[in-house]
């Protein structure tokens, strides 16, 4: 196991893009920390004097400011934590509802696991996106509903992908020996089956955060998920969408931002299952 | 061959049902809604809903009535636009929305098919990594980042194309919006394909078809493509899921009266009827999609259609 | 009377990503006109390869040195639309697995049809009556249902009969089987030896049998070539080498063939050892380590294919330093 592991580490390391991806991941991550610290303006103090401005050293508004006069640097670096903080927390909620949901079905298997699968079917042919904003209409736009619903979006795939190795596990000999010692079903599910579905359950995972990132600005463009005034990059592309013409920088900052965190999040994804995986393509 | 379709359809009744079901009882529970009894409502709406769901009757009957207006087409009164049933919305926005999905769809077949092929026999080449760059970009960057930079380009720096707006038959209005739509299922059916066509090449029969001196076009058109497209086949219903997902935005931002802008102006105008009734057609949209699919299938593969 | 094909140490090597691996090496062979070649070794031995190599469909890994001539013509490096006026139409290749070999999704008529449209200028109408004269001439009875039929809804041997017609569909100078029995029932393979050994009556072509089997190899072929380690160790007329082996290796290998007329044997006989990995380079002969006859010279000189003088007076030649007497 540990050697899968090294081999993986090796082969990521000389992938040239994958690392150049990292690199701009780590970047982003730490400007979103530290770039406040570097920028006087807060997101939301609204500079009369500088309403709409292009970016400039005046006033350190680096990216400019929008219609209100809030500094867009500070705007973008408070969006980009939102999206990446709701990426990963729904994300971490899609994983343990899909390997939960997964392992459950996989271990008791029979009848259980068959109709736990059907449903998985049944949800697979949902336009769930749909749906979820369905459930944004009839029960509002609670943080609580947008963190459950946008981790939906993940977890069917998970869940499938975990049943499958658990099932193919359940056969084998360790089981029977946890059995055999006395150990209860949670316990053998939580101690034994799921570090043995780690591997595909993180290539899957490298799938699913830039899709629920993407899910949450979605959201947010359309005036759905997360609104004023906290700022989230999907409403920010979507005023400065609205900006184009006049203010062209209220849409490429946020926007660029937006599009260079997905970039790396796809490209060092495509990496580290290329690592991951044997076959060479 | 009919028997598996049947089949098929058969299972696909039952997600019908348990969303159209779903989707009745959720609207009752909305809190706010219309069915809060608490509300208040203008009193042309309280009417409309009187006359529409029977709101006085046991709720098995108003569940038979809604299955039966469902049944006709029927998805009752919009909430905002009082003098509109969801059904002439969805009527008037439908042709927009579709005319803008099949081209889409069609852009992503045409461009992306031969693309995946090309980048499949320049393997390891400076083509193929080109082309695969690009194709992670489309799939990595979502449809509200492309259209809007796109109409900065092309529309205001270059004026070459309008930004917004629509008029029926217009080819320029729809340029941006079908590629910003077009361009995530191009890119990921690129890749598909790429994939499948090096597996397919690699094939015994690839290699008979060589050796029996055919040219190249020929080889790839008659003996490669169709075992290739697998894969593709199997992705269309998602690739459909993700251009309906896309006009929300798309129609939004371009201002095309379709009906995913329905939806999203349902959505923020909590127009219960309207959201609802949309959900319903794209979820029967999509199990469509995985219906026709199966048959598109059968066609690719004669074994399939053969011992089925 | 020039040789149709004339192969003059020819070399071929594949890239790796960690060195590369040579599986033919400086092989020389010919093969007259109408002439029957077998060619016999163990997987690994490079029999297939040599001539993958002649039809232009090695890997694209492959790195390739010598000479292949079909008929005067070089072959190796010919452009494309050259090599595909004649692969197909003058020089055919069939495969060992007849099903994975044809196209699944199209009908038997439109994979034989297609070789005349594209080598003779055929309508697809024309070609496919053509087709049919050929299915029939290859004896797969009821050939205008067959034409209709897809590859999985046709037996093995059948499928077989089909990829032979395809070959001789443009009437051409040189067939290449490569083991065209090998995934087949035995009844099924004796069938289809005797197909070859028909068409072969009534095309005239050359023939060239890949195999690992003596056996297969033994009934049709006027001439034999054994090859181990990418190189050939001996060659020499049928009966003279089934009767006189010079090389340790053919001889060994006569002997796993049990007989019917010999005594009952407890144990099937084997050759032990294994050969060599097909990328290791080797000095001396190749064989020494299995060699029941190996000296200390067989280790560290390579034997050369030399002259073997055989008792029939015909050519044969064989690399060994201490080949068997006659």
């Amino acid at each position: 196991m540990s050697t899968l592991i090294e081999d993986a580490t090796r082969r990521l390391r000389t992938n040239p893009a994958a690392m150049c991806a990292l690199l701009v991941l780590l970047c982003i991550v730490a400007l979103t920390l530290i770039g406040p610290w570097f920028n006087p303006n807060s997101s939301e103090t609204l500079d009369w004097s500088h309403v709409a401005a292009r970016p400039a050293w005046a006033g350190a508004h680096w990216f400019g400011t929008d219609r209100l006069g809030r500094d867009l640097f500070a705007r973008t670096l408070e969006g980009a934590r939102v999206s990446l903080a709701v990426g990963l927390v729904a994300s971490a909620v899609s994983l343990l509802v899909g390997i939960g949901y997964g392992a459950v079905a996989g271990y008791i298997g029979g009848r259980t696991d068959h109709a736990m699968m059907r449903g998985i079917e049944i949800l697979s042919g949902l336009p769930l996106v749909f749906f979820i904003i369905f459930l944004t209409v009839i029960f509002g736009r609670s943080m609580y509903l947008l963190f459950w619903s946008i981790g939906a979006v993940g977890w069917l795939t998970m869940a499938r992908i975990v049943r499958g190795q658990t099932l193919s596990i359940r056969e084998r000999e360790f089981i029977e020996a946890a059995v055999a010692s006395g150990a209860g079903t949670a316990r053998i599910i939580v101690k034994h089956v799921i570090p043995n579905v780690i591997g595909p359950v993180v290539v899957y995972a490298t799938l699913t955060v830039p899709q629920i990132i993407m899910f949450e600005s979605f959201l947010s463009f359309l005036g759905l998920g997360i609104q004023e005034p906290h700022a989230s990059l999907g409403a920010l592309i979507a005023e400065g969408a609205g900006e184009m013409e006049a203010a062209p920088w209220m849409l490429l900052v946020p926007g660029g931002l937006l599009a260079m965190l997905l970039l790396a999040l796809n490209i060092f994804g495509d990496g580290l299952r290329d690592a991951l995986d044997v076959k060479e393509r | 061959m009919l028997r598996y379709f049947l089949t098929r359809l058969a299972g696909a009744v039952p997600t019908l049902f348990i969303i159209v079901t779903l989707a009745f009882f959720l609207i009752r529970a909305a809190p706010g809604g219309p069915f809060d009894q608490e509300q208040t409502l203008p009193p042309e709406i309280m009417a409309n809903l009187q006359s529409a769901y029977g709101l006085d009757q046991p709720i098995w009957t108003q569940y038979r009535r809604y299955l039966g207006a469902l049944l006709h087409g029927d998805f009752g009164p919009s909430f905002k636009y009082k003098d509109f049933s969801v059904t002439e919305l969805i009527g008037q926005g439908f042709p927009v929305t579709l005319e803008l999905g099949s081209v889409a769809m069609a852009l992503a077949l045409i461009l992306g098919i031969p693309i995946g092929t090309f980048a499949a026999l320049h393997h390891n080449r400076a083509a193929d990594y080109a082309t695969m760059s690009l194709a992670v970009v489309g799939i990595a960057i979502p449809s509200f980042v492309v259209l809007p930079f796109l109409g900065l380009l092309f529309g205001i720096y270059l004026h070459w194309l309008p930004v917004a707006g629509w008029e029926p038959g217009s080819l320029k209005h729809l340029a941006l919006p079908v590629l910003a739509l077009a361009l995530p299922p191009l890119s990921v059916i690129a890749r598909l394909v790429r994939a499948s066509m090096l597996d397919v090449l690699r094939s015994h029969f690839i290699r008979t078809a060589f050796a029996k001196g055919l040219p190249l076009h020929t080889v790839i058109v008659r003996h490669a493509l169709r075992p290739a497209l697998l894969p593709v086949a199997s992705y269309l219903p998602p690739a459909v899921a993700s251009i309906m997902t896309g006009s929300l935005v798309v129609e939004s931002i371009a201002g095309l009266p379709g009906i995913g802008r329905y939806m999203v102006q349902g959505a923020l105008n909590r127009d219960y009827t309207l959201v609802m009734g949309m959900v319903i057609i794209y979820s029967t949209l999509l199990i469509a999609m995985g219906l026709l699919v199966d048959l598109l299938y059968a066609w690719l593969d004669p074994r399939v259609r053969l011992e089925r | 009377m020039s040789p149709v094909l004339s192969i003059v140490d020819l070399t071929v090597s594949f890239a790796q990503p960690n060195g590369s691996i040579c599986a033919v090496r400086e092989v020389s062979l010919g093969v007259a006109a109408r002439e029957c070649v077998g060619i016999v070794g163990e997987s690994g031995s490079g029999k297939t390869q040599a001539f993958m190599a002649a039809m232009g469909l090695l890997a694209a890994n492959a790195a390739v040195q010598g000479s292949v001539r079909f008929e005067g013509e070089e072959l190796l490096g010919l452009d494309r639309e050259r090599l595909n006026h004649m692969r197909g139409a003058k020089l055919a290749m069939i495969f060992q697995d007849p099903m994975s070999s044809l196209t699944p999704h199209l009908k038997i008529g439109t994979q034989l049809a297609e070789v005349l449209v594209c080598h003779a200028g055929q309508s697809w109408h024309e070609a496919r009556l053509a087709a049919r004269r050929m299915l029939e001439r290859v004896r797969v009875p009821e050939a205008e249902r067959r034409l209709n039929q897809y590859p999985h809804e046709l037996s093995g041997g059948l499928r077989q009969r089909v990829m032979i017609g395809m070959s001789l569909l443009c009437d051409p100078k040189l067939v290449i089987a490569d083991e065209p029995t090998t995934a087949l029932d035995v009844t099924v393979q004796a069938q289809i030896m005797d197909l070859l050994s028909a068409m072969r009556r009534e095309f005239g072509m050359a023939l060239v049998l890949i195999s690992h089997d003596l056996g297969v190899v033994a009934n049709l072929c006027d001439r034999i070539l054994v090859m181990y380690a990418g190189r050939i160790v001996e060659s020499a007329a049928t009966l003279e080498l089934l009767q006189h082996p010079r090389h340790p290796y053919t001889a060994e290998l006569l002997k796993c063939i049990p007989s019917l007329s010999g005594p009952p044997l407890e144990r099937l006989p084997t050759l032990a050892g294994q050969p060599p990995q097909p990328g290791a380079t080797i000095a001396g002969c190749a064989f020494a380590p299995r060699c029941p006859r190996a000296a200390a010279r067989c280790w560290t000189e390579r034997p050369l294919l030399e002259d073997s003088d055989p008792a029939d007076g015909q050519v044969g030649r064989v690399a060994c330093h201490f080949p068997l007497p006659q």
